[in-house]
Formats: structure tokens, sequence, C-alpha cells
């Protein structure tokens, strides 16, 4: 009736691999009135968002300490996803990670850094899985859905947290709802002198390659993309669909609980109840602009950090609310969410 | 006085033509037959008259005054209703909120004014429900009485109900049809699609038989019989087909033993069957669509877990069996739907590899080498038309066949289990699934070929097992096998001479 008519096509290759940039282009225009609205030059603020960061090497490696938890969650959520698994639960698993990092920094007092850092790293790792294995077993066994129980699980391991910092965990020291320092020999090294950049991000990248290997290398990978994008076909071919999504969620803990450990040991040296302000739920974002690959992943994570960082630089420079980092964040995912669907589709003369 | 004509309808689907010229007339207070085999056009004609889609050529009169029927508000404005076998019930509302639902004067819904007048309606027509109960409460049959009462509460003066007794049990079946011919009484006239045919000799006034798009021909039931109305319905003269009888007949490699298994609503749906193919045979199960097929062909591609009987391949146990033990016991498994069997979103590589991923392992890493070199081998010798990393959803229909048949008898499975393997597919693909299906054979290996398409089971098979609501009605040699007689068996109208009492 319109003379134009939408029929289901997918995109060409060029398009797809476009769609990352024309998601930023097309939030920085939606954006850009809010800006106008704080009173800013959108341009301007822009300039101060996204280049200003990168303009000295002091802010340069804050953008990499901001992707360093942002990496890692990512990566969480990517895993789980590319099984069809939708954890929404990294957040909690970070904590979790944290939990253990604040203990174990305490109890590995004296035992020497080549060991205490390891152990530090497996012990996070093993906080995460464990959180993550009550949602992951409801699932596989009764098919309970993953997306309520691993959010709920995140506001319940935040009262944990603050049940250990108001009570056993108090630092006697100082009387804050803190855990006491970690131990010096579980403080993750740094990479640059003078920077905070520490081990974490080293792990973290680690953690990308190790993503990539995995599901495009292994029959792991392949029998949770199977699983992930066509669960009935996929257990047709004899694929052990429960296992599969079993082991996706359990790994996708241990990453996440690992952001958390190098929260601890890198930044924080001890627990804290603001550890994250939402790593794990900006994690989703991370995947999804990735497009669930190590390397879409790894720049999302880079990307989400500059942005980050930039929301500071730009609200210190133009007296715009930091919470405009939020905003073109959510924009950004609500677009590229959007662009994903609409990719499928094409409107064609009738 | 007619209440509908519908004169000259056509409908096509891209090449395929559901409906060609097809000219119907439903008279005022009759219960009017729409018979056919799956895919003879039933529903589509009834979906058109009832506005969800709209003929390509042809008129609807309703009372003598041509309509044009866009969508469903006109449809039931013109005092039509339609049930269909999916019923469009809000479970958590009561059947007085469901009947109202839509239908309501303003905007507040007062509900004990609502109930009163549903309750005062479903008493007029002599509709049993209760209407505070909730719909999750109630049972496929009384869901289905809403359905009908909630086209009665609109006016409904025509009502076309879509296979009803497809979703009921026989007892449930008895009250739905002393309802509607307490309706019919009334005034009601009523659209009753069905391929069952002692369901439309015991309800029906007339019956319009149906076949490939086309009207074959309507006819008063007193003047037909149930053979007459197979004959119409199934409707081939000769088939023209060789066989080559006194074959060989090697060992029985699959053995199904009185299985039994529940559909998705838990209700049963394979029934005691019991089979044996022998190495070197095909046996074909016909039967239409709904009876069983699905959940015989689930069970022996280990997706369904059976509950009674067993399942024998050479003498390994492979009742409850997963997917993975029952293809590494050689059996090929070819799904009822393509999607159910490759993952469009994985490259066709990915996909024939899949089933065998152990074996292209090294060091604990996928061999990437080997699996192209496994689907480059696999291409070239099933004639797919793809590349090895083309994703498997841009390939046509009967090459995602072709892969999926590549990967069930490259590895020379022992048996084959086939399940509607050249529906939706062209000429020249089902001629290929078919060949390749009598290569299988004439190797030796035993073949249970499940197909709706009688043409096919008769083309194929070397014995044929008609099924009906689950049960094998009998079992006989293809060279013994006359159409009009598996037309009857098909339809439930006949037992089968050697079939259990």
């Amino acid at each position: 009736m319109l003379g134009f008519k939408i029929e289901r096509a997918a995109a060409p290759i060029w398009m797809r691999s476009l769609i990352p940039v024309i998601a930023i282009l097309v939030t920085f225009i939606l954006t850009a009135t809010l800006v106008i609205m704080a009173g800013a030059n959108p341009l301007e603020a822009y300039r101060y968002f996204l280049i200003a960061p990168l303009s000295s090497q002091v802010s340069a490696l804050e953008v990499l300490v901001k992707s360093t938890p942002l990496l890692l969650t990512g990566a969480s959520v990517a895993f789980a996803f590319a099984a069809g698994y939708w954890n929404i639960g990294s957040e909690g698993q970070l904590y979790a990670g944290a939990i253990a990092a604040a203990w174990l920094g305490i109890i590995l007092e004296g035992v020497p850094s080549v060991v205490a850092i390891p152990l530090m790293l497996v012990g996070g790792f093993a906080a995460g899985v464990l959180w993550a294995l009550p949602p992951a077993l409801l699932k596989v066994k009764l098919a309970v859905d993953e997306v309520v129980t691993t959010l709920l699980l995140n506001s319940v391991i935040l009262f944990i947290v603050s049940a250990l910092l108001n009570g056993p965990w108090r630092d006697p020291v100082s009387g804050w709802p803190q855990s006491p320092e970690i131990a010096a020999s579980t403080v993750f090294p740094r990479l640059i002198p003078r920077s905070r950049l520490h081990l974490g991000f080293i792990v973290a990248l680690l953690t990308i390659a190790a993503l990539w290997f995995i599901l495009s290398r292994t029959a792991l990978g392949l029998k949770m993309r199977a699983a992930g994008l066509g669960q009935e076909a996929a257990r047709f071919a004899g694929v052990n669909v429960e296992n599969t999504i079993l082991t996706a969620a359990l790994v996708s803990g241990g990453i996440a609980g690992l952001a958390g450990v190098g929260e601890v040991a890198g930044i924080h040296f001890h627990l804290i109840e603001a550890i994250s302000p939402g790593y794990g739920y900006t994690g989703i974002i991370i995947a999804t602009l990735g497009g669930l690959h190590a390397v879409g992943v790894g720049l999302a994570a880079i990307f989400i950090g500059l942005i980050d960082t930039g929301a500071q630089t730009v609200s210190r420079a133009l007296g715009v609310p930091v919470y405009l980092g939020d905003v073109v964040q959510a924009t950004l995912l609500l677009v590229t969410l959007g662009l994903f669907i609409l990719q499928n589709y094409r409107i064609k003369r009738a | 006085m007619h209440a509908i004509q519908m004169r000259g309808i056509t409908k096509r689907f891209g090449p395929v033509v559901a409906n060609d010229h097809i000219n119907f007339d439903l008279e005022q207070g009759e219960i009017h037959a729409l018979l056919g085999e799956n895919g003879a056009g039933k529903t589509t004609l009834m979906r058109i008259l009832y506005g969800l889609y709209h003929a390509d050529e042809g008129e609807i009169r309703v009372d003598g005054e041509v309509v044009h029927i866009a969508s469903p508000k006109d449809a039931i404005r013109l005092g039509i209703g339609m049930v269909t076998q999916h019923f469009a019930l809000v479970p958590t509302l009561s059947v007085a909120e469901n009947v109202v639902l839509g239908y309501t004067d303003g905007f507040r819904v007062e509900p004990q004014a609502a109930q009163q007048r549903v309750a005062e309606a479903a008493a007029r027509f002599g509709i049993e429900v209760d209407p505070a109960a909730l719909v999750r409460h109630l049972s496929v049959g009384e869901r289905q009485r809403v359905e009908i009462l909630k086209a009665l509460y609109r006016n409904a003066r025509i009502l076309i109900l879509d296979e009803p007794t497809a979703v009921l049990v026989p007892q449930e079946v008895e009250v739905l049809f002393e309802t509607l011919e307490r309706l019919r009484q009334g005034g009601l006239s009523v659209i009753f699609i069905s391929h069952k045919l002692y369901e439309v000799m015991t309800v029906c006034d007339r019956i319009t038989v149906l076949r490939d798009g086309r009207v074959v021909g309507t006819v008063d039931k007193e003047a037909t019989s149930q053979a007459e109305l197979a004959r119409m319905m199934v409707g081939r003269e000769t088939f023209g087909v060789t066989r080559q009888d006194g074959r060989p007949q090697g060992p029985v490699l699959l053995r199904i033993e009185n299985l039994s298994a529940l559909d998705q609503k838990g209700l049963p749906a394979l029934k005691e069957v019991t089979l044996e193919v022998r190495a070197g045979e095909i046996l074909g199960v016909a039967g239409v669509s709904g009876n069983g097929q699905t959940e015989l062909s689930h069970v022996l591609a280990g997706t369904l877990k059976p509950t009674e009987g067993r399942v024998l391949v050479g003498n390994e146990d492979l009742t409850g069996a997963d997917p993975a033990r029952i293809s590494a016991a050689g059996v090929g498994r070819i799904p009822e739907d393509r999607h159910e069997g490759v993952i469009g979103e994985l490259s066709v590589a990915e996909n024939l590899a899949l089933e065998y991923l152990d074996e292209f392992v090294k060091g604990g890493r996928l061999d990437h080498r080997r699996i192209r070199q496994h689907a480059e081998r696999l291409i070239a010798e099933y004639q797919i038309k793809a590349s090895p990393t083309d994703r498997t959803r841009t390939l046509s229909g009967g090459n995602m066949q072709k892969v999926i048949l590549a990967r069930a008898l490259s590895r020379n499975p022992r048996v084959v289990i086939a399940s509607q393997p050249t529906r939706g597919l062209d000429v020249g693909a089902t001629e290929y699934v078919r060949s390749k299906l009598l290569e299988q054979r004439d190797r030796g290996a035993a073949v249970l070929l499940l197909s709706e398409d009688l043409d096919e089971v008769l083309a194929l098979s070397d014995r044929i097992a008609v099924i009906y609501e689950g049960r094998i009605v009998d079992v006989l040699p293809a060279s013994e096998a006359d159409v009009e007689q598996l037309g009857l068996m098909m339809s439930g109208a006949r037992e089968g001479t050697s079939a259990r009492v």
C-alpha cells in the first residue's frame, strides 16, 4: 500500500562489520540533544569524550585500567551467551571473586607472590563458578529461567558483602565497612610505574585470547555455539546440550570472578561494597556490542572504558553530569540491538 | 439459501498454488465438511474466508452479497467465527473474561455483569461451561467449548472448525458432536475441516473433498460411502512404479517392540507400536500427519524418551538412548523438519562435522583442515550446491536436505530413519533424495520411511505399515497395497486385516 515492502534478508558482510560504527554515530546523534540540554556544545563534548582521554599517557593508561574489569565481564557474558545461556549474573559472580580475593589476601600473608597471586586467581575463579552453579543447575535440571535466577542472585551477594563488611570483616583499624587490607605479597604488581595499570589487565587480555580460542578452535566451542544457535538441532546431532550449557555457565561465572579479584588485588586492596559500579551489567552491553566474538568484545570493552574515562573528563571540563556516560552506554546498547534486528530485513519497492 | 458462496478462489504462495479456482457453498443450517489430505488446501481456504489470508482471485458472497474480508474483524462483523486448533485463550483469565475480551462496550468491565451475560449465552446455546472457572483449569475439550461460545457470543451465524477433533479424546468428541448438532438445529451453519472419514460421515450433511488445491467434488452424506470418499481424497489411478519383488531379505536390523510415547502435551501419541525392518528393505509408514509419526521419529532419533517398549538395532538395545549413542550404533537419521537437523547460523562444514565431532579433534583442538576436507568430499559426493564455509541457512531447501542426507548416510549406517525426507522439495531434489534411499536399501541397510506422501510410500516401500492415532493398523507387502484400502486405513475407517483387535 505504501509502495514498499519489508522482507527478511540478511545484510551483506560489509554492512555487518559496519554495525558498531553506525551504532556509535547514531548514538552520538541521539545523545547530542541531551548534551545541548545540559548546556554544552556536543562536538566539544564528544572531543572530551573520545579524544581527550587518549591525549596524555596518564589518562590513556587510565582507560586501560577502566577496561580491565570490563574485558573480563564482557568475556564472561559473551561466553555464556554464545551457548544460549543468558547469564545476567556476572555482577554477582564478580562480587563472589572479590570476596574470595579479600579473604585469600589476608590468609595468604607471608606466602611469596609467585604462589599467592596464582592462588588468588584460582580462588576467585572458583568462587565465581560456585556462585554461578545454583542457577546453572536449576536451568539444566529443571529448566528454571536463568535470567531471573542469575539476576536475583546479584542482590543476594550484595547483601552478603554488606553483612560481611558491617560484621566480621569490618576494618578494625578504620572502623569503616571495608575488609582489612590484603597482604602486600598478594597485591597485583603494576605493569607501568606511576600508573594504576596492574597484572589484571594481562589476565584480561589472556582471557579474551582464551575466549577466542575456545569458541573458534575447540570442540567445546563448536558445541556451545551449536547449542546456542539451534538447541534442538544440536541435540539431534548428538551434542549433550545440558552439559555444554552447564560448562559455559560455570566458566562464565569463573571469568567474572577474575574481574572481582583484579579489582581487589589491583585497585582497592580491600573489599568494599561499591567495588563494582555495575561492571557485570556493562559486560552485557560489551558482549552484545562485540557480537559475542572475542575481538569485538575486546574492542567494545576498551571503547566503553574510554567513554567511562571520558565521562569524567567531560563533566569536569564542561560541567555536564557524569551520568551522561551511562546514558551514552545505554543508548549505544539499544541502538546496537536495534541494528542487529534491522540487519535481517531489507526494504524493497513493492 | 446460501450462507456462504466462494467462487473461483485462487491463492498462491510463491510457485505453490494452495487453492486453485475453488468453488464452495455453505447452506444455511448445514454442517458441511471440508475433507482432504494435509496440504490439500482446506485450511488455506478457510483462512481466506476468515480474513487471515487474502485470495489472489475469486469472490466471496455472504447471504448473497459480495463482500470484501480484509481481516478477521470484517469476518466477525459478517457473522463468521473460526475455532482453530491453537486456542486463543488467556489461561489466567476466567471463561467469562475470555469470552467478552475484545467485545466489550466502553472502558469498564463489570465482572459480575459479564459473568451473567456469558452464563445466559451458554445456557441459550446449550454449551456447558462454568463462566467463573479459570481457563487454565479447563480440559482441552472445555477450552474448545469456550472458543465456540466466544464465536457465538460475537453473534456468529457461520462457524468454522479447523480439525476440531484433533486435540480431543473420544468422549470429548462425542460431546462436541452433540453440541454441533444442537447448534445446527438452532440455525447455525458449520464448516468442519477434517481428514477423518468416519467423523465426517457421522456429523456432516454434505462433504466437499479437496485434493492438491482443487475441488474433487461435493457430495451428500446419504449418497456416498467412506470408500468413495477415500478414493476421492487420495484419488490416484496409477503409480507407474516398477517393483522388483522377491529380492533377498536380510536379517532384522531394526526391531521396535510395543513402543509407546507421549506428545508435547503429555497425551499418548504412540500406542504399542511394533515394527520390524530387515536389511535390504524399505518399510514405509503411511499415515495422515499427526497420527504419531512425529513422536515415532523423535523416539528413534533419541530426542524423545518412550514411556514403554523397546528399540533394538541389531542386538543392541537402544531404548531411550541419547542421539549420540544412536548415531554411534549405526543409525542414520533424517529428521522430519530440516531445521531440527541443521543449525542455520553454522557453516555447512560445521554442520557436517557436528555429529562426529570427536573424530575431528586433534590435541584438544578442532582440526579445521580435516573438517573442511570432510565437507568438500561430501559436497562433491552429494552434489550440494554450497561451499564449506557458507552459512547453512543461505542454502535452498533441497541443498539443506542434502547436507542432512550426507551427514546421515555417508557412514553407511545399518539402519536409516527417514522422516518426511522430501517434504517441501522440488521435483529434482525429491528424485535425488529418493534415489539415495533406494541406494541405501540396495546396499543392505534397513530403511524406515515415515511419509505423509502416499505416492512416496508406494513408490519406495517394499512393505507398508499404516499408522492411525498412534497405532499400526496393518503392515502389508507393497505389491498387495491398493490406494483405496490404504486411504480407508489412514482415515481410521477400516481395521487392517491382520491388526490386533
